[in-house]
């Protein structure tokens, strides 16, 4: 084990809240009643969905194939019967409903056939297959698909494996690094050897001695792999400021990691990429933090579509909670509706009272004290994006690079004037992309426009031109046909000729093809 | 706009909790003067404090904003205080105030909005209107309290205090460089009596850098600039010139450095452009005492860079995570 040999600009020091569920080893949480297992991210199309209702399922059987190259597949999470495909509250701030699979277990766990996958043999578009129909996502918080990240088995020299867990109350990664150290490294040189990253490096906060001993036990004798302690400071485990921790690398906004040789992967990402490959087993659980004001905060390994209410009650939440969070408190989400179910990228949830989490207090003017652009971790001036923002000064936002703001919140944190900052990001960002939205469908109906205008045009010149070619015809076989000309019959003759050509251009615009129907292509 | 997003948790901090902080740092410069002025400051200290927290209150009022007391106006009413002199009669006082909090802070949009320190735009005017009375800084232990209350209150009539004035620290010991006049005893006594002062500006401006509420660039950048600006023509011409000490053994200078430099609203906010605004205020207070008619450039230099300061912030803009190169 050794210090990272880099550091990150700002950051700040939460009170962590960890020792309450630090020591609380990993449980299964008992079978739900049913499940909800989503088959459709935000705001994306649903997957092919690949079963009916009424089917029977098996424990780890596909539900939905994805819809395309950014999504990943679906399981079912056991065995039983697949009651409906509908509707249904996901875990989102805004309550917004997604497809889901309402899956009724019938206690049996049965498995469906499944092996381990031959990484030796296989092709390394087959390996990223099988990731991808295996469901795996990042179970950081991102749940982005982890074959995508691993790129053409080419860019990448080096891989950050993230296990610094800086967002306060969350130990799942923690516990999952002290119990289950092999697999994790297991996975991660399984993910290193299709991303080829000659290099492993584990980044873990140095509040959790235990987790870094633990891997570093498991990591002997694997050449490949170095174990960092990292300072704990938050956002240390935001995956930009991670990579730079361990690398140096900065990698700006737009950009991705095989673009700079590296990538990084959360230590539960990789635990399911053990499972994937060395028992053919899908996503189908993850480790949850269930925690806040609770009589019992635990750490439970709980299948994907459990609805949250049905785990809070695990923990036995105390009457004066007012809120249930998803993720951390620095970056997570307030939950709408509790029967919602547990995502994939869902890894704590905190039971929120007003004793913990204080209501914001009213905000008060920017005094320009600058504490947030001394926290921010991606060097941006907070104050000056809130100001931009506030006036709607899109134009100046983006060259404040309101775009490498990760929203980590930590300027918030630190604001003296409480001003919810990161909320004015988000509207920001959404604003801007909606604008850019709008501006490219307007580019492309005006294009479309332009360019029906101009084929009409041409369109009639063609026929134009047709028709004085046929009446110029006509006119010549009259011409050969009939008597010998004279000057007056061959003029009366054009003028035939010349009115048959109007009648049938008349005849011809009236014909015109209606405009096209296609849609504007999407962004 | 909704305030029910991430981040949940807050820190500990607070505008008030900053305000207290300064205003806690500033106390023990007001003990000294207590002890300078035998307990006469207290009454300029108490008339301008409430004079800026009822203009605030009636401002936020008139401006339909909450009354919150973040602790903003009671720290230009010491700021004040601390510039204008002890004996400053109690309109003089009252009309600082006024001009401090509704014209320099609210007229502008209050709290944040305010281009210029509300403070020294007040002091300026003051200076400017009645540069009589802003010269008559009295040395310490000069005169009763009583005396100096009685002419607070304009109970006696003495409008400027002939060769009470020009006995001040400073003018002393300007004159005596000037005038090439050292007696080496008075340059003693004048270097040793702001000294207790000076010491308490620093006391309580390093404990704001340790506190993280001010940054450590602009003082020491400030005091560095002073000194090597002062040091150069001091050397060629000694007579001509004041010394470095002279202008670095000013109160008005550690209370620039430490605490009104370091406004935020009214100052840089990126690192550099701390470090040029700092450096360019030195030159300016500089230059003023070195050529200008008034005793002390501390107030027009600072107004001047307040002015200057969204420019130098718009120029040095901090390049982002990772677009460095
Ligand atoms: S921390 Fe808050 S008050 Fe201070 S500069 Fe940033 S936004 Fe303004
Ligand atoms: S939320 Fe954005 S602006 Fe605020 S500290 Fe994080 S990265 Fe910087």
């Amino acid at each position: 084990m050794q210090p990272a040999p880099y550091s990150f600009p700002g950051g700040i020091h939460p009170e962590t809240h960890k020792a309450l569920t630090r020591e609380a080893a990993i449980a299964p949480a008992p079978l739900p009643a049913q499940l909800f297992v989503p088959l459709q991210e935000k705001g994306r199309a649903p997957g092919r969905i690949v079963v009916r209702a009424g089917e029977r399922v098996l424990k780890g059987q596909k539900l939905a194939e994805p819809a395309d190259a950014l999504g990943a597949a679906m399981h079912a999470p056991t065995s039983g019967e697949v009651r409906a495909i509908a509707p249904h509250p996901l875990a989102q701030a805004d309550g917004g409903e997604g497809l889901c699979a309402h899956i009724v277990p019938d206690g049996k766990e049965e498995w469906t056939p499944h092996a381990p996958f031959d990484l030796q043999s296989a092709t390394h578009e087959a390996a990223l297959r099988h990731l991808r129909d295996s469901g795996i996502v990042g179970l950081g918080g991102a749940a982005f698909p982890s074959h995508i990240k691993l790129g053409d088995g080419h860019q990448i020299h080096t891989l950050v494996l993230n296990g610094a867990e800086c967002e306060p109350w969350i130990t799942c990664d923690e516990r999952l690094m002290r119990e289950q150290a092999t697999a994790i490294l297991r996975g991660a040189q399984i993910l290193a050897q299709l991303a080829g990253a000659a290099e492993i490096r584990v980044g873990i906060e140095d509040n959790k001695p235990e987790a870094l001993a633990a891997m570093e036990v498991a990591s002997a004798g694997q050449a490949n792999v170095q174990v960092f302690s990292v300072p704990t400071r938050y956002p240390a485990g935001g995956e930009k400021q991670l990579i730079e921790s361990l690398t140096g690398i900065r990698i700006p906004a737009g950009r991705y990691g095989p673009q700079y040789g590296v990538q990084c992967f959360n230590v539960g990402t990789a635990h399911a990429v053990a499972r994937a490959i060395d028992h053919g087993e899908p996503l189908i659980s993850r480790v949850v933090t269930l925690t806040g004001a609770v009589r019992r905060p635990a750490n439970v390994e709980a299948l994907i579509g459990t609805p949250i209410a049905d785990l809070l009650a695990l923990a036995e939440p105390e009457n004066n909670v007012t809120r249930t969070l998803l993720g951390g408190p620095m970056m997570g989400v307030a939950l709408p509706n509790l029967a919602a179910p547990l995502p994939k990228h869902g890894n704590c949830l905190i039971a929120a009272s007003d004793a913990l989490f204080p209501p914001r207090p009213a905000p008060s003017p920017c005094i320009r004290c600058t504490a947030c652009a001394q926290a921010c971790p991606q060097r941006l001036q907070p104050f000056e994006l809130y100001w931009f923002a506030h006036a709607r000064a899109f134009d100046k936002l983006a060259r404040y690079r309101l775009f490498d703001c990760i929203e980590c919140g930590a300027c918030a944190w630190v604001c003296p004037a409480n001003l919810p900052l990161v909320d004015y990001y988000r509207f920001a960002k959404d604003a801007i992309r909606t604008q850019e939205r709008e501006r490219r469908a307007a580019d492309s109906a005006r294009e479309r426009f332009e360019w029906r205008s101009f084929r009409l045009a041409r369109e009639k010149e063609e026929k134009a031109a047709r028709l004085k070619a046929r009446a110029a015809e006509t006119l010549s076989q009259m011409n050969n046909e009939g008597a010998p000309p004279d000057a007056g019959s061959a003029d009366k003759q054009a003028l035939i000729a010349a009115a048959v050509a109007r009648a049938a251009a008349q005849k011809a615009a009236a014909e015109t093809p209606p405009p096209p129907t296609e849609e504007p292509p999407q962004p | 706009m909704s305030t029910t997003h991430s981040p949940y948790a807050h820190g500990p901090a607070s505008v008030r909790a900053t305000m207290f902080r300064v205003l806690a740092a500033l106390v023990p410069a007001l003990a000294v003067l207590v002890w300078y002025s035998q307990g006469a400051i207290l009454l300029p200290l108490v008339l301008s404090s409430a004079a800026c927290l009822a203009l605030e209150a009636v401002c936020l009022k008139l401006r339909a904003r909450p009354w919150r007391n973040d602790g903003s106006a009671l720290l230009t009413a010491w700021l004040l205080t601390l510039c204008l002199p002890v004996v400053t009669p109690w309109w003089l006082v009252l009309t600082t105030a006024l001009i401090a909090i509704v014209f320099a802070k609210h007229l502008y949009g209050g709290l944040g909005q305010n281009p210029f320190n509300p403070a020294m735009a007040a002091f300026c005017v003051a200076i400017v209107a009645a540069p009589g009375i802003m010269a008559q800084h009295l040395p310490p232990h000069a005169m009763s309290t009583l005396e100096q209350i009685r002419i607070i209150l304009g109970l006696d009539a003495r409008e400027v205090l002939d060769g009470i004035a020009s006995a001040t620290p400073l003018n002393a010991l300007s004159n005596a460089l000037h005038h090439d006049d050292t007696h080496a005893a008075d340059f003693a006594d004048t270097l040793a009596t702001p000294l207790a002062l000076i010491c308490a500006y620093a006391l309580g401006g390093l404990w704001l850098v340790r506190a993280r509420i001010i940054d450590w660039r602009t003082p020491l950048v400030f005091l560095a600039t002073l000194f090597l600006l002062a040091t150069l023509p001091w050397w060629i011409a000694p007579a001509r010139y004041p010394s470095p000490l002279f202008h670095l053994l000013h109160p008005s200078t550690m209370l620039a450095a430490f605490f009104i430099l370091t406004d935020p609203v009214t100052g840089c906010t990126t690192a550099r452009g701390k470090c040029l605004l700092a450096a360019c205020a030195a030159l300016i207070v500089w230059l003023i005492r070195s050529h200008g008619a008034y005793p002390d450039g501390i107030a027009f230099s600072v107004l001047l860079m307040n002015f200057c300061a969204p420019f130098i912030d718009l120029h040095t803009q901090p390049k982002a995570f990772g677009h460095e190169r």
